[in-house]
C-alpha cells in the first residue's frame, strides 16, 4: 500500500486553503511591515556610521532571538499595550494571533534587509555618485535614480532571504493564536501525525522557495532591464497572494472560535466541541496549539469563544493561589473569581487531568514507593522530567515545599516521549498527567499525594465574556458536561497517540462521542 | 583682457584633512569667454580641486570664485551643477543607464519632455560623431573607452552649458583615439563657442589642444598664458615641463621624414 493512500493526506490538504492562505497574509504584511522600516533606516543610516552599527548590532541580536521566544515575547508586550491604549485613549486591539505575528516577524525581517541595503548602497562606486552631483542631481535624485537602481541586486538577495526566513518561521505563530502552516507541525508533534508534520513542512518550504524564485525572476527582469521578467515575477507573487487569499475571504465566517493547547487531549476535545457545535447547526473553527497563558488571555479579550482548561491549572497559575482546597470547594470559589472578568464557567466535563509523579509500577514496587512522601528520601538520587512548563509552575514549587523533595537532576521533555523515557528506565520519575492513556499503556503508577500540594484539575468548559447569554452555544455543549470519566479519557488519549488514521483528533473525537453520548 | 571673464578665481584656498593638506593655495586665475584653458601639473597638484571648485562640488575655504559674472556662493549649487557641463575621467558613465539614458539626463533633471530629450540626444550623437541607430540604446559596458568618452563629452553637453569642464577626458585612452578626440573636440569647443577648463597632465596634450595653459604644482598656481608665454618662463619647474614636448619634437621630426606613407 501507498503511504500515500493514508487519508490522513487527504485531511492535510483539506485544511491546507485555511492554513495556507493565513501563512501567506501573516508572512506578507511582515514582510511588508518589515520592508518598509527597514528601507528607509538602512538609507537614513547609510551615510551615519554610529547609527548604522547600532541598528545592524541590535537587528544582530533580534535575529539570535530565537524565533518562537520572540513571537512569544510579542504576546504579552502587545497585551499591555492593548490596556493601555484602552485606559488612555478608550480603543483596544487584539493582543492575540495576527498583530504579534506580524510584528515579531516583521522584526526578524529586518537584519537581512538592512545589512544588505547598507551594503549595496555603499558598494556604489564613488566615481559613480560624483558623477551624479556632476549633472547636478539633488541627494535625492542620485539616490533614486543611480544609487538605489545599482545597489539593487545585493538588496535583492537581502530581500529574498528575508522573505525565506519569514516564511519559514511564520509556522512558529501558531501558539500564539495565528493559524499558519505551522499548525500542521504543532498538531501533528503532539498527535504523533507525522504526515501533518510532513506535510506542514513541505508545504512551507514549497512556498518558500516559490516566493523566492518569483522574486529572483523580478530582480533579473530589473538588473536587465526585461519588463517582461519583472512583470512575470510581479504578476506571480499577486497571483500567489490572492490565490491563497481569496479562499478565506469567500468562505463563509464561521461563528464560533474554540481554543486548544498544546497537547493530544485538547484536539481530541476541541474536535469534539466542533462536531457538536455542527450538529448542532452552529458553525465554528479550532484555533489550535495555544500556550496555556495564551489561551486564558485570549479568551478574557473575547479572541477566541470557548475553550477547555483545568481548574488547578487556572487556580495555580492564572490567579497565584497556593492555598489548597476540596475539589468542590475550589471549583465555588473558581466560578466567582470567573465571573468577575465576565468568563462563565459552564461546568465540568466529569474527568481529572492533574499532574501527578509517575514511575514504572515495578520500580515502585520494588522500592516500596507508593507515594510522594515515600518518594522523597530517595528522590537524591533519582532524576526528573516534566513538560516544558512543569518546572516553572507554582505546582512544582509546592510539591517541592511540601515533600521536601530534591532531585539529582531535572530535564524538560516533549510530553509524548517522556513516557517512554520513564518507561526505559531513561529518567526515574516523570510529571506525567493523570488522563494520560500512556500510563496504562507503559505499566506506569502515579503516586499519592497525601499533602495534597497538587490541586484538583477538574477539565472545565469556559465561555467567553461575550458568549455569556448565549443560549444555542451552551445547549450545544450542556451535553458534554458530566459524560467523560477519566478511564474514557484515557483511552481516548492513547487512541490520539497512535500513529494511524484512526488515532487524528477528528476519529477520535467521534470515538469517544460515540462511546458518551448516549449516556 | 577686453571681455569679462567666464570663470574668475581669486585668492582661492582650499584644505582637507582639518587643514593638514593644502590643496588649493592662493590661486587666481580668469578664464576668458571662448578661451580653452589647460591645466597642468602632476598628481596632487590641486588641480582636480581647482576644477571642482568652479562648480561647487568641492566648496572654497577662502577667497571669491566666480561664473558668468556671480559669486557661486550665491547660486544654488545643483542649477549652477545643471548649467555647467563637467566631463568625468574615464567617462563616470552610469552603468545601468543607456547610451540615450546618459546623454539626456541632465535635460531630464531640467523637466524637458521626453520627446525633445529624444531629438537632442540624436543631435548630440551627431556632434559627438557616434552613429545614432547602433549606439542609442547600448549600455555603457558595451562600448570602448574612446566611445564612452565621446557619450561622456555628449552627456555634458546636453543642456546646452555655455562652460565645460573637464577633468582629464582624454587620459586613459590610446594614444590614436585621444589624438582623434581630441581633435574633435577642439572643434566642438569652436563651433559651440564654449569656455572649457581641462585638466591633463600632459603638457603636449596641452599645447596642442589649449589656447592657454595653467600650471600648478603643490595647490599653487606656477605659471600661466599661451605656450609661447610659457617658454619664456624662468621657472624651473615651468621649463622641465616643456623639455619633454620639446624634446619629443626634434626626435620625431629627426626620425619621421616629411613626405611618406603617414
Amino acid at each position: 500500500m501507498s503511504i500515500f493512500a493514508d487519508p490522513r493526506w487527504g485531511e492535510a490538504l483539506g485544511h491546507l486553503p485555511d492554513y495556507l492562505g493565513n501563512h501567506v497574509r501573516v508572512s506578507v504584511a511582515a514582510l511588508a511591515l518589515g520592508l518598509l522600516v527597514s528601507l528607509p533606516l538602512a538609507i537614513i543610516a547609510r551615510h551615519r556610521p554610529v547609527m548604522r552599527g547600532a541598528l545592524l548590532g541590535l537587528a544582530s541580536i533580534v535575529q539570535t532571538v530565537p524565533g518562537l521566544a520572540l513571537l512569544a515575547l510579542f504576546y504579552p508586550l502587545l497585551l499591555a499595550l492593548a490596556a493601555l491604549s484602552l485606559s488612555w485613549f478608550g480603543v483596544s486591539f487584539s493582543a492575540f494571533g495576527f498583530l504579534p505575528a506580524v510584528l515579531a516577524l516583521a522584526l526578524y525581517s529586518m537584519l537581512p534587509v538592512l545589512r544588505n541595503t547598507i551594503t549595496g548602497l555603499q558598494g556604489v562606486d564613488a566615481a559613480i555618485l560624483e558623477a551624479a552631483q556632476g549633472v547636478g542631481m539633488t541627494p535625492r535624485q542620485s539616490l533614486f535614480t543611480v544609487e538605489l537602481p545599482l545597489a539593487l541586486p545585493v538588496m535583492m538577495a537581502g530581500i529574498r532571504t528575508s522573505a525565506v526566513w519569514v516564511i519559514g518561521t511564520a509556522t512558529l505563530s501558531t501558539p500564539i493564536g495565528q493559524t499558519s502552516l505551522g499548525n500542521y507541525i504543532f498538531a501533528g508533534l503532539q498527535t504523533q501525525n507525522w504526515v501533518f508534520v510532513l506535510f506542514g513542512c513541505v508545504a512551507a518550504a514549497v512556498l518558500a522557495l516559490l516566493v523566492d524564485q518569483l522574486l529572483a525572476l523580478i530582480e533579473n527582469g530589473l538588473r536587465n532591464r526585461s519588463r517582461f521578467r519583472a512583470t512575470l515575477g510581479s504578476v506571480g507573487i499577486a497571483a500567489l497572494v490572492v490565490a491563497t487569499l481569496a479562499p478565506n475571504l469567500v468562505r463563509p465566517q464561521t461563528n464560533y472560535i474554540i481554543g486548544a493547547k498544546t497537547f493530544a487531549e485538547q484536539y481530541v476535545l476541541s474536535a469534539l466541541m466542533v462536531q457538536r457545535l455542527k450538529e448542532a447547526g452552529l458553525s465554528a473553527t479550532t484555533r489550535e496549539g495555544l500556550g496555556s497563558n495564551v489561551i486564558f488571555e485570549a479568551l478574557a479579550a473575547d479572541d477566541i469563544d470557548f475553550y477547555i482548561d483545568y481548574s488547578g491549572t487556572l487556580w495555580a497559575n492564572q490567579f497565584h493561589r497556593t492555598d489548597i482546597k476540596p475539589r468542590q470547594e475550589l471549583l465555588a470559589e473558581l466560578k466567582t473569581i470567573l465571573a468577575k472578568q465576565n468568563i462563565t464557567l459552564l461546568g465540568e466535563l466529569g474527568f481529572e487531568n492533574a499532574y501527578a509523579l509517575v514511575m514504572p509500577r515495578k520500580r515502585a514496587d520494588q522500592l516500596g514507593i507508593r507515594t510522594i512522601a515515600d518518594l522523597a528520601s530517595r528522590a537524591a538520587n533519582m532524576s526528573i522530567a516534566g513538560d516544558y512548563e512543569f518546572f516553572s509552575r507554582p505546582e512544582w514549587t509546592a510539591l517541592r515545599r511540601a515533600y521536601g523533595l530534591s532531585f539529582r537532576g531535572q530535564r524538560q521533555m516533549q510530553p509524548d516521549f517522556m513516557y517512554a523515557a520513564v518507561a526505559s528506565g531513561e529518567v526515574d520519575v516523570i510529571a506525567g498527567y493523570t488522563s494520560d492513556g500512556l500510563i496504562a499503556k507503559y505499566d506506569l503508577v502515579t503516586l499519592g499525594d497525601p499533602r495534597h500540594a497538587i490541586p484538583p484539575y477538574d477539565a472545565i468548559l469556559l465561555l467567553a465574556p461575550k458568549r455569556a447569554n448565549d443560549e444555542a452555544l451552551r445547549k450545544a455543549l450542556t451535553p458534554l458536561l458530566g459524560k467523560i470519566d477519566i478511564a474514557t479519557m484515557r483511552e481516548a488519549n492513547l487512541r490520539a497517540s497512535g500513529n494511524d488514521a484512526a488515532s487524528s483528533p477528528d476519529a477520535v473525537a467521534q470515538w469517544l462521542w460515540e462511546k458518551v453520548g448516549k449516556r | 583682457m577686453p571681455t569679462m571673464p567666464l570663470i574668475a578665481y581669486a585668492h582661492v584656498g582650499k584644505t582637507f584633512d582639518a587643514g593638514r593638506v593644502v590643496a588649493v593655495d592662493d590661486v587666481s586665475l580668469d578664464v576668458a569667454e571662448g578661451e580653452l584653458l589647460a591645466i597642468v601639473g602632476g598628481s596632487g597638484s590641486g588641480k582636480t580641486t581647482l576644477l571642482r571648485l568652479a562648480n561647487r562640488l568641492i566648496e572654497a575655504d577662502s577667497g571669491t570664485i566666480t561664473v558668468e559674472g556671480e559669486d557661486v556662493r550665491n547660486v544654488d549649487p545643483i542649477l549652477l551643477r545643471r548649467r555647467i557641463g563637467y566631463v568625468f575621467q574615464s567617462g563616470g558613465l552610469f552603468p545601468h543607464l543607456t547610451v540615450a539614458g546618459n546623454i539626456g539626463i541632465t535635460p531630464k533633471l531640467l523637466g524637458t519632455r521626453p520627446a525633445e530629450i529624444s531629438v537632442r540626444v540624436d543631435e548630440l550623437l551627431d556632434l559627438v560623431r557616434l552613429d545614432r541607430t547602433p549606439y542609442r540604446d547600448r549600455l555603457p559596458h558595451e562600448l570602448s573607452g574612446g566611445q564612452r568618452q565621446r557619450v561622456g563629452v555628449a552627456r555634458a553637453l546636453a543642456a546646452r552649458p555655455r562652460i565645460m569642464l573637464m577633468d582629464e577626458p582624454f587620459g586613459a585612452l590610446d594614444p590614436l583615439t585621444r589624438d582623434a578626440l581630441g581633435d574633435d573636440f577642439r572643434e566642438l569647443h569652436k563651433k559651440l563657442g564654449l569656455t572649457t577648463v581641462m585638466i591633463t597632465h600632459d603638457m603636449t596634450e596641452a599645447i596642442l589642444l589649449a589656447d592657454r595653459i595653467a600650471i600648478m604644482c603643490d595647490g599653487r598656481l606656477l605659471a600661466q598664458g599661451t605656450p609661447s608665454e610659457l617658454s619664456k618662463s624662468g621657472d624651473a619647474y615651468v621649463g622641465e615641463l616643456l623639455r619633454t614636448p620639446r624634446r619629443q619634437t626634434e626626435r620625431l621630426s629627426a626620425l619621421l621624414p616629411r613626405e611618406g606613407a603617414a
